[in-house]
């Protein structure tokens, strides 16, 4: 950040301070700003974060060009969550108190997603969780106050279930990180697939310590087992040494794999020409997707950055969109009101539109699912098809059952 | 599971083990000659890997993939040596002086400044080198494959192993720094350029961490998180095979990778019934290896009883506080508690200062260890974490009251200190912070996978206490009023019998043993206290934050409170209180100020570390001593 | 010398490294106002007798009486606690107190006060501590950090120390190492007016022999692990056997100080 900014920044914080201070309770103006108070784990996870904020900024800029939401331009004040919940809360309260934000969004980290919601729960503040994938977000700890953008762990297996059932295979490992996000996908995984096809067997599993996998051991170990099929949900840095390990062993030779995230350019482009062919996978395919909605994007994208969007991109984008959409439904920032107007709520994002549903507030936006293949030295999807979110989400009566806590 | 597949297994370990070995081997160096902790080691591996990833393919280009591959390598390895030797005559020799641990601060600036440079000349994505050119194919064995650049691996760290024996034995240098490791005062009366010896072995440790980060180059990407993960290994690997000793270090390496190997290659297992999945210890494998080995062999493998160092001057003696200083106190304590009154301008104030008494605390029970007890603890965090998740398991879970719930959590700490001390207190110096951490891992990983109990790594939420704490001011007042409550205990204890006897066991513990002191009980006593009352910060982080996660518990809140701590100043009382402060506001002020937040906060650290080389509360000592004498005159 | 009870008994004690006897079947006493030197070249077994004795190390066989009761394995607190006061050769007092705050620290170790948790120790056992130290000269010092004092000082403030908790039994490892030629009189004879006062048993050893000679009452030799003299000093002095050890074995001189 240059001087001049930083010095503006804190004039302007002073100004605001000392407003807040004389006139606490002077009524808004026409043109008071929406104030989207925004934090996210952007220290301990750039790869994914520099994109989905350029994302974002694109989104407010061309929101406040054209006039804002009722007039009101948006304002984006965003910050750093330390990427533990801890300073997470800490620095929500301070977007809240000192800030004054109508509204909190962000978070990558499902744990500092969960402490974030649980926040805003108690504080009665409207949150917009963009990224977490955690399926207890909407589900078994979802609350009022709390929606959700990005498709869950249990809508990006499920997502995949259709490839991993149709090649019928019977011997299947998996290898995950060790934490909740990898656990619950596997779990997912083998409860869907058991129910698609009750004589699988799962013959190895692999919980590595996340960004330390042992690729080696863990490579040899998978392929010791013999499986004809494997479910991966290793990613970044871990991803990239078990792919390396697995080429060089032919660990995985003949065998049939499935793969969460692995398509999404933040991932795969890493691995350069060692990229896993064949493998199907969930991702963004931004080279392949034609819609004019998403060209339109990619467009308006590549001309203020100079550089293709990531998935990271999408999600920062279409938050601050699905925000606008609200905020302008709502009719105000007013909290009560916006939650109203969330449930149910229809946004159109790059990849078309979808809605918040009612019943758990899960964003129906989904994904692409396609194979890995080389082009040009590089990884890509080939043939993506993009798989509807309200197409694999559990039905209303059934999510009923898997929210207990929410009002 | 076959024996072949064991066998092999092994062989694969054989590589892990090399990398391991490697940056062990130079952080064990450093530390012997220097008695330096140097928390940046794992920065060097980084940038090693960094350096070569980018040097390779340039190289690559005009000499082509091989002698670029090997060239880059060759080039890292040099550029994070003379980043070692630049490290220690710009930064680190000024310390010399300064009381033992506050070099560690100042690596510890230096990691989060470093992690940001290869942020800002490296960008955020992860970079995958090229394969090692001629050795990117397999060799059969076993039936299987293995990776040709894995038997070099293997065969890398028993030559390095044996290099450094030679130089170590053969050499004058190698002589001089075997002399300094094991008499550093010697060293110095020898009349040998110590200034030179330590710029040296600080580019020789540098450059061996270097050369196994970019050995890495065709196994796995350069990535910024590389840094902390690495660190936490080779601090086991030295302190399992004994500190300074290079043979122990290599055996270690092998027997923790092996381990893991073994973990691995076992997969999901079935006893008595129940299944258990033997690839989840591989999250805590080393430190389980390393709580074993500490427990049997105080010393590690190969490692013998330190010659104490000097720890420069001793600190002054304890004073209780002068009228003035009564004076300054209680203004602070009327400060705070009239917080919530200052909230109403400053709606954030609270927010702030609560987070600031639970630091105190948190840091005030670190010290009563560290500074009278002068035992450095590295796992301070997990009786953070055990009070905290013993409240907010009490409160969720169970449904306790927030009194009782709270209650449950101390409980919790002290159960836990009381157990882990036992262990702990037999052992010395940088033995007894290694076994600390050990055990405060093995407790991070038990709850990051007990989903049942402690939600595994989500954690628990919802633990917002009851009525009269359920408002910002309530839970405010009721958390100060317990941090002054353990606040003035710790105070009230340093000065009775038992802190004199704490400290006279610092102090000298042969004098205190032949005086009549219990010193291992007075220890053990020492220790289940402050991690009783760090539980109770923990307990009160809970409720202040409504939920709890693995972080509370994990290597970077226990570094936190030791940066406190030294940022403080370690030989006062008031060192632990000033340092929380500080640290929690700088943290909040950086965090909002710029993207390179980390970057910033190491500089600040850095910048206090040499202007007071004893801690904030030692500054201002001295400012006031210089204020007295010049009034006088 | 025909005290009923001797205050120290050491009875055959022996003890082995690795097959090398560093001391084989020793055996002495002290009574109570004796001053009794522990000598011999370097070498000869005078540590390892010495921290069998003070309970750092355990013998191979053997027995040490205190008081008449076997202590004999026994750590050095335990030890402490039966009333045997310590000096070390490289004097160890607790440098970041004051020289007042060591005295009271050793005091209240004695009483068996150190778990007191609430009441300030600064005002326990404050006038018995500066009664010890004005006994040992240093009166005037006692408001002084202990690491601020000269070297001559910390032995002294040692000696205070170990006279704490009336012992019965003091152990001093050279107490006049690393002192210049006056300042060893001096403190020697400080030593030998304590204990005649309190009626004390003394067990030193020392590498000085104008020390051992001008003022121990009796001295018991060590060589290779065996006592080959016990009496008092002039026929200690004159034994040709302690003579051919000291002239003929080490290095000439009254110094045997390597």
């Amino acid at each position: 950040m240059r001087p001049s900014n930083v010095l503006r920044r804190a004039l302007l914080g002073a100004a605001l301070t000392t407003s807040l201070l004389a006139i606490p309770a002077l009524p808004a103006r026409a043109a008071e700003p929406i104030r989207i108070g925004e934090l996210n784990s952007y220290k301990a996870q750039p790869a994914f974060l520099d994109p989905y904020r350029k994302g974002m900024q694109l989104a407010v800029k061309q929101i406040n060009e054209a006039g804002g939401v009722d007039g009101r331009p948006l304002e984006l004040i965003s910050r750093d969550d330390g990427g533990n919940p801890g300073d997470a809360i800490r620095v929500a309260e301070e977007l809240v108190t000192r800030e004054g934000a109508d509204i909190i969004a962000g978070t990558f980290l499902s744990h500092v997603g969960l402490a974030v919601a649980d926040f805003a729960k108690r504080r009665k503040v409207f949150f917009l969780a963009a990224e977490p994938l955690t399926d207890k977000l909407t589900w078994a700890d979802g609350n009022r106050y709390t929606f959700r953008l990005r498709p869950s762990t249990y809508m990006q297996v499920a997502m995949l279930m259709p490839a991993a059932i149709g090649v019928k295979r019977k011997r299947w490992a998996i290898v995950y990180p060790n934490y909740e996000y990898g656990q619950s996908a596997a779990e997912t995984f083998k409860t869907l697939l058991r129910a698609a096809q009750p004589d699988v067997e799962f013959v190895a599993e692999q919980a590595t310590p996340l960004g330390k996998v042992d690729a080696g051991p863990v490579a040899q170990a998978l392929a010791d087992a013999k499986p004809d099929a494997v479910f991966n949900v290793l990613f970044g840095p871990d991803l990239a040494k078990f792919v390396r390990e697995a080429n060089t062993r032919g660990a995985l030779e003949g065998t049939f794999v499935v793969s969460l995230l692995s398509g999404e350019p933040e991932y795969l482009d890493p691995l350069k020409d060692e990229a896993p062919v064949g493998w199907v996978v969930t991702g963004y395919p931004w080279y392949s997707i034609t819609t004019p909605e998403h060209q339109a994007f990619l467009t308006a994208y590549v001309d203020a950055y100079g550089e293709p969007p990531r998935l990271g991109s999408i999600v920062g984008y279409t938050t601050i969109r699905s925000i606008a959409a609200g905020v302008a439904k709502a009719g105000g920032t007013d909290t009560e009101k916006l939650v109203d107007a969330f449930a149910g709520l229809e946004v159109d994002g790059p990849f078309g539109p979808f809605t918040y549903r009612a019943s758990d507030h899960q964003a129906t936006i989904g994904a692409f699912v396609g194979t890995l293949a080389l082009r040009d030295g590089q990884g890509v999807m080939v043939a993506p098809v993009y798989v509807d979110g309200a197409s694999v989400l559990p039905s209303d009566a059934e999510v009923r059952k898997l929210r207990p806590a929410a009002d | 599971m076959s024996l072949d597949s064991l066998l092999f297994q092994a062989v694969n370990g054989l590589a892990s083990a090399s990398g391991l070995f490697l940056v062990a081997a130079g952080l064990s160096v450093i530390f012997g000659v220097t008695r330096i902790v140097n928390m940046a080691h794992g920065s060097f591996y980084m940038l090693g890997l960094y350096i070569a990833v980018t040097l390779a393919p340039l190289l690559g280009e005009h000499l082509g993939g091989a002698a670029g591959f090997w060239g880059g390598i060759a080039g890292a390895t040099l550029a994070v040596a003379l980043l070692g030797a630049a490290v220690e005559r710009v930064l680190l020799r000024r310390l010399y002086n300064a009381p033992e641990l506050y070099q560690l601060l100042a690596t510890f600036a230096l990691l989060l400044i470093i992690n940001d440079a290869a942020l800002f000349l490296w960008g955020p994505e992860d970079i995958l080198g090229p394969r090692a050119p001629g050795l990117s194919g397999s060799v059969e064995l076993l039936g299987r494959r293995l990776p040709q650049y894995d038997v070099f691996l293997a065969l890398i760290g028993p030559v390095v192993l044996v290099g450094l024996h030679l130089l170590l034995t053969r050499t004058r240098f190698g002589r001089l720094i075997r002399a300094a490791t094991q008499d550093r005062e010697m060293v110095a009366a020898l009349g040998i350029n110590e200034a030179l010896l330590f710029t040296a072995v600080f580019a020789l440790g540098a450059g061996i961490a270097g050369f196994g980060g970019a050995l890495q180059m065709a196994r796995e990407p350069a990535s910024l998180s590389l840094d902390l993960s690495v660190l936490g290994e080779a601090f086991v690997v030295v302190v399992v095979g004994g500190m300074g000793s290079i043979k122990g270090a290599y055996l270690a390496a092998v027997l923790v990778a092996e381990v893991k190997a073994l973990c691995t290659a076992l997969g999901v297992i079935e006893i008595a019934g129940y299944t258990f999945n033997m690839s989840w210890l591989t999250l805590v494998a080393e430190f389980l290896v390393m709580a074993v080995v500490l427990v049997l062999r105080p010393h590690g493998l190969f490692g013998r009883a330190l010659a104490a160092t000097k720890a420069g001057e001793a600190e002054p003696p304890l004073l209780p506080l002068d009228r003035r200083g009564r004076a300054l106190v209680l203004a602070a304590i009327l400060l705070f508690a009239a917080m919530p009154l200052i909230g109403m301008f400053f709606r954030y104030a609270p927010v702030l200062a609560l987070d600031m008494v639970i630091a105190a605390l948190f840091a005030a029970s670190l010290h009563f260890v560290m500074g009278p007890g002068g035992m450095a603890s590295f796992g301070h965090a997990a009786y953070f974490g055990l009070g905290a998740y013993g409240t907010a398991f009490a409160a969720t879970q169970l449904g306790l009251s927030t009194p009782l719930a709270f209650a449950t959590g101390i409980g919790t700490a002290a159960a836990g200190a009381a157990l882990f001390g036992w262990f702990c207190v037999r052992l010395e110096g940088v033995y007894f912070t290694m076994l600390t951490l050990a055990f405060a891992q093995i407790v991070w990983s038990i709850v990051y996978q007990w989903e049942d109990v402690t939600g595994g790594s989500n954690g628990l939420f919802g633990v917002w206490p009851d009525w009269p704490f359920d408002s910002r001011a309530g839970l405010y007042l009721a958390a100060l009023a317990v941090a002054l409550g353990g606040l003035a205990l710790l105070r009230r204890i340093v000065f009775a019998p038992f802190g004199l006897a704490l400290r006279a066991g610092r102090d000298s513990r042969l004098r205190a043993e032949a005086s009549g002191i219990p010193v291992a009980r007075v220890r053990w006593l020492s220790f289940a206290l402050a991690g009783t009352l760090c539980g109770a910060a923990g307990g009160l982080f809970a409720f202040a934050k409504g939920s709890i996660s693995p972080e509370a518990i994990s290597v970077g809140r226990s570094i936190d409170g030791l940066v406190m701590v030294l940022l403080g100043g370690v030989q006062s009382l008031m060192g632990p209180l000033l340092g929380a402060g500080a640290f929690t506001l700088l943290q909040d002020t950086v965090m909002r100020e710029t993207d390179y937040w980390r970057a910033l906060l190491g500089l600040v650290i850095l910048v206090l570390v040499l202007l007071f080389p004893f801690g904030i509360a030692g500054g201002l000592r001295r400012v006031a001593r210089l204020r007295r004498a010049g009034g006088a005159r | 010398m025909s005290a009923p009870s001797p205050v120290l008994a050491v009875r055959g004690i022996a003890k082995s490294y690795g097959g090398v006897r560093a001391l084989d079947g020793v055996s002495f006493e002290i009574a109570a106002g004796e001053l009794l030197a522990l000598i011999g070249p370097n070498g000869a077994g005078k540590s390892t007798c010495f921290n069998i004795v003070n309970g750092q190390l355990r013998p191979d066989a053997g027995t040490v009486h205190i008081l008449g009761r076997d202590v004999t394995g026994l750590p050095p607190r335990r030890i402490a606690g039966l009333g045997v006061g310590r000096t070390f050769q490289v004097a160890a007092v607790f440098p970041s107190m004051t020289a007042l705050e060591n005295v009271q620290m050793a005091l209240i170790a004695a009483r068996r006060g150190v778990f007191g948790f609430w009441h300030p120790a600064r005002r326990i056992a404050r006038e018995e501590a500066l009664a010890l130290l004005e006994q040992t000269g240093m009166g005037a010092q006692a408001e002084r950090p202990a690491a601020a004092l000269a070297y001559g000082d910390v032995k002294r403030l040692e000696l205070a120390m170990a006279l704490a908790g009336e012992p019965k039994l003091l152990l001093m490892d050279e107490p006049t190492a690393g002192m210049a030629a006056g300042e060893r009189r001096e403190m020697i004879a400080l030593v030998r007016r304590l204990t005649r006062a309190r009626g004390l048993a003394v067990l030193f050893t020392e590498h000085s022999m104008d020390v051992v000679f001008g003022h121990a009452d009796r001295a018991i030799v060590l060589a290779r692990g065996r006592l080959i003299a016990d009496g008092p000093v002039d026929a200690v002095r004159r034994d040709p056997l302690v003579r051919e050890v000291y002239l003929g074995g080490t290095r000439p001189g009254r110094e045997a100080r390597p």
